[in-house]
């Protein structure tokens, strides 16, 4: 089991045919991913090779879904057009839509989180995100498979690089799901709906929960844990140092006033019991220890 | 980007919005031009990106236009929460009836917008939110639908806004809208927005952040762009399209991916306690991919800054594993040698994730003098620390 993801998600790429979607595509086959078609209306009736492996073009995600029952789509368009990619998508009623690229205007992620809302068919994950890995099932993204296999930590992250290594650091335990869920002002899948649905995933032991400066989601999700999460949690939180009101590189990471600091995203959560490391590797090292224990 | 008062103004009258954009000045003589055209009584107002101008001496009344030139020489230079005051805006003296709050912003809680309105204006929200919460309205948006005539008396209503404003408020509200949406703003704020004596409602100041994401739909947006303002490292970088923050200490920070970069500044300040409080002395993610060339203008870039003792590069191989990153790295040292500039301070290279061996090993066969390599990240860091220290 695990989240969002499973070795019966139907994926297809949107934007598969230009150079990112090419090279993920790539990628995301060789992870053992099943992908079942790609979206160019330009291209469609076509099929593209990946290392041996023909995949079919479809001039619409409608098109993708009805011929292959497609349940899943991994989004590489450029920001230009991913506000139309996307509601195409929900459109479709796919069930899963992940967002990669990078750059979207938050009016246009705006636009479409409300659509997906509104139909209440479709949950979106990212802008901005790595994606969304089952080891072993599944990978929609460009998380490298090779860093860690399955197991039974659930992880859920702002950051991409952070992710990596995160997965890295706990290899030796592997992960159920880890999923990118990316830190741009508007997202589709948020701390809060991971830690529920690795709550109730049976075969997700320990979550590990990394976030950054900028909002207060973290200090929303301390709240959600409280009340709601029963599994143990360890969280790190990156940007101590980072100057008020600079953006360093996600849209999410500005500090503006008080509120949304990592001191203050690190106060809500141990005060809620998740035990939060330093650096990295000491928050690895607190997992390691609840996982050792749990096998005990 | 945040913009400055004036430029605000100028995208407020641009949809319609009912403002007095006045005269940018940068001289003392420029500012009594500007108020004798003006005549009679003028504000003189400190364009800094940052708020409270009027507590730290910012903005100030002139009844002339000989006061004016004085006040404009007591203000520019000025240094307000570390912003020097080098543009001024000079606007005519308004006859202000009352003065109200609001704005237009993203609402990342509840991914939609948010609407924060206000009949008690002219002082910090945050402290009237704080001490009287009632008197601060939080209407929710719904990006679908935005804001017509309804919705506008809607938030008035809301708000508190006298009744007598009512009528004239409302399509301020729904211009400040299409402002907030047509320009691709992330916030929209007008602080006071107020009720002349003539009954009429004017927005007398106003703070707008663009999203710097919609750029390619507003190319009209490159003259906000205020690169004099900027750290001059800061400029060079972003001329060579690093993401780049310069900040105080002493380790100069190269890492891919903004939340590993981020979370190595914390180590390296963590770290750097040990010996007498060392700091990161910039942000600067590099991203994916392991071009030399990338590396190299990184390198050129930090090693430039005066106040760095020693540089930290910290790059976990994901996607683009380790060997070709150390590939990278040592093409960097030979592209910089090229270029007649060499690492002249103490590198530190951790090198982990996919084919970290053979990336090592490939930095280890190199032999570049000042490059040590330490392979955990708070090891590495310890050490960059260290020799930063010395």
């Amino acid at each position: 089991m695990s989240i969002f993801l499973t070795k019966d998600s139907k994926v297809i790429v949107q934007g598969m045919t230009g150079s990112e979607g090419t090279k993920h595509t790539t990628r995301m086959l060789a992870s053992g991913t099943n992908i079942v078609g790609g979206v160019n209306p330009r291209k469609a009736g076509q099929s593209q090779d990946f290392d041996g492996k023909s995949v079919a073009v479809f001039g619409t995600v409608a098109d993708a879904v009805k011929e292959t029952g497609a349940n899943v789509s991994v989004i590489f368009v450029p920001p230009k057009f991913t506000k139309d990619a996307v509601l195409e998508a929900v459109e479709a009623e796919v069930p899963l839509v992940v967002v990669i690229t990078e750059g979207v205007p938050v009016h246009d992620t705006a636009a479409f989180f409300a659509a997906a809302q509104a139909s209440g068919k479709t949950r979106i994950i990212g802008p901005n995100c790595p994606g969304i890995i089952t080891p072993g099932e599944s990978n929609a993204g460009i998380i490298p498979a090779s860093i860690a296999g399955q197991g039974r930590i659930g992880l859920v992250s702002k950051s991409g690089t952070l992710t990596y290594q995160m997965m890295y650091e706990l290899q030796e335990f592997g992960f159920s799901t880890a999923i990118g869920i990316g830190g741009d002002p508007i997202i589709g899948t948020t701390h809060i709906d991971a830690l529920q649905a690795f709550q109730d995933d049976p075969d997700t032991d320990a979550i590990v929960m990394i976030g950054e400066i900028g909002g207060d989601a973290e200090e929303r999700a301390a709240a959600f844990i409280k009340e709601n999460v029963t599994k143990p949690v360890v969280g790190y939180v990156a940007g101590f140092t980072a100057p008020e009101g600079k953006t360093m590189g996600h849209a999410g990471a500005i500090v503006s006033g008080s509120s949304g600091t990592a001191a203050a995203k690190q106060e809500a959560l141990e005060a809620v019991g998740v035990k939060v490391g330093k650096t990295p590797s000491e928050t690895a090292n607190l997992m390691r220890e609840i996982m050792q224990n749990l096998s005990k | 980007m945040d913009l400055m008062e004036f430029q605000a103004k100028t995208v407020f009258a641009k949809h319609g919005v009912r403002t007095t954009v006045g005269a940018v000045v940068t001289t003392p003589e420029e500012a009594r031009a500007a108020a004798e055209k003006i005549g009679g009584r003028v504000v003189v107002k400190a364009q800094v990106k940052t708020g409270g101008r009027g507590k730290a001496g910012g903005v100030k009344l002139a009844s002339s236009p000989d006061e004016a030139e004085e006040k404009a020489r007591e203000i520019l230079g000025l240094d307000i929460k570390g912003h020097v005051v080098k543009i001024l805006n000079i606007v005519p003296a308004a006859a202000i009836a009352e003065e109200y709050y609001f704005s237009f912003l993203v609402d990342r809680a509840n991914r939609n917008y948010l609407c924060i309105a206000s009949a008690a204006g002219g002082m910090e929200i945050e402290e009237v939110a704080h001490t009287n919460p009632d008197a601060v309205a939080q209407i929710s948006i719904d990006p679908a639908t935005g804001v017509d005539e309804a919705k506008a008396r809607e938030i008035a209503q809301a708000a508190k806004y006298p009744a007598d404003v009512i009528d004239a408020v409302v399509p301020e509200i729904v211009k400040l809208y299409e402002v907030f949406i047509a320009e691709d703003a992330s916030l929209v704020e007008v602080n006071p927005l107020v009720k002349l004596e003539d009954g009429n409602v004017e927005a007398l100041d106003g703070k707008v952040t663009l999203d710097e994401n919609a750029d390619f739909r507003h190319p009209d947006h490159a003259e906000f762009e205020d690169i004099s303002a900027a750290d001059p490292l800061e400029a060079a970088a972003k001329a060579k399209g690093l993401n780049y923050v310069k900040l105080d200490g002493s380790v100069g920070i190269i890492g891919n991916g903004a939340g590993l970069v981020m979370s190595t500044l914390d180590v390296v300040a963590y770290a750097g306690e040990e010996f007498g409080g060392v700091k990161p002395a910039n942000f600067l993610d590099i991203g994916g991919g392991a071009s030399a060339e990338v590396m190299a203008n990184g390198l050129e870039i930090i090693i430039s800054d005066p106040q760095v003792e020693s540089v930290f590069v910290n790059v976990f191989g994901g996607i683009t594993a380790c060997d070709a990153v150390a590939n990278g790295i040592v093409q960097a040292f030979e592209l910089l040698a090229s270029r007649d500039e060499h690492v002249s301070k103490p590198l530190v290279v951790r090198l982990d994730g996919n084919n970290a061996e053979e990336g090592r090993r490939i930095l280890d066969e190199a032999g570049l003098a000042g490059l040590e390599r330490v392979d955990t990240m708070d090891g590495a860091a310890k050490r960059a620390a260290e020799l930063a220290a010395k």
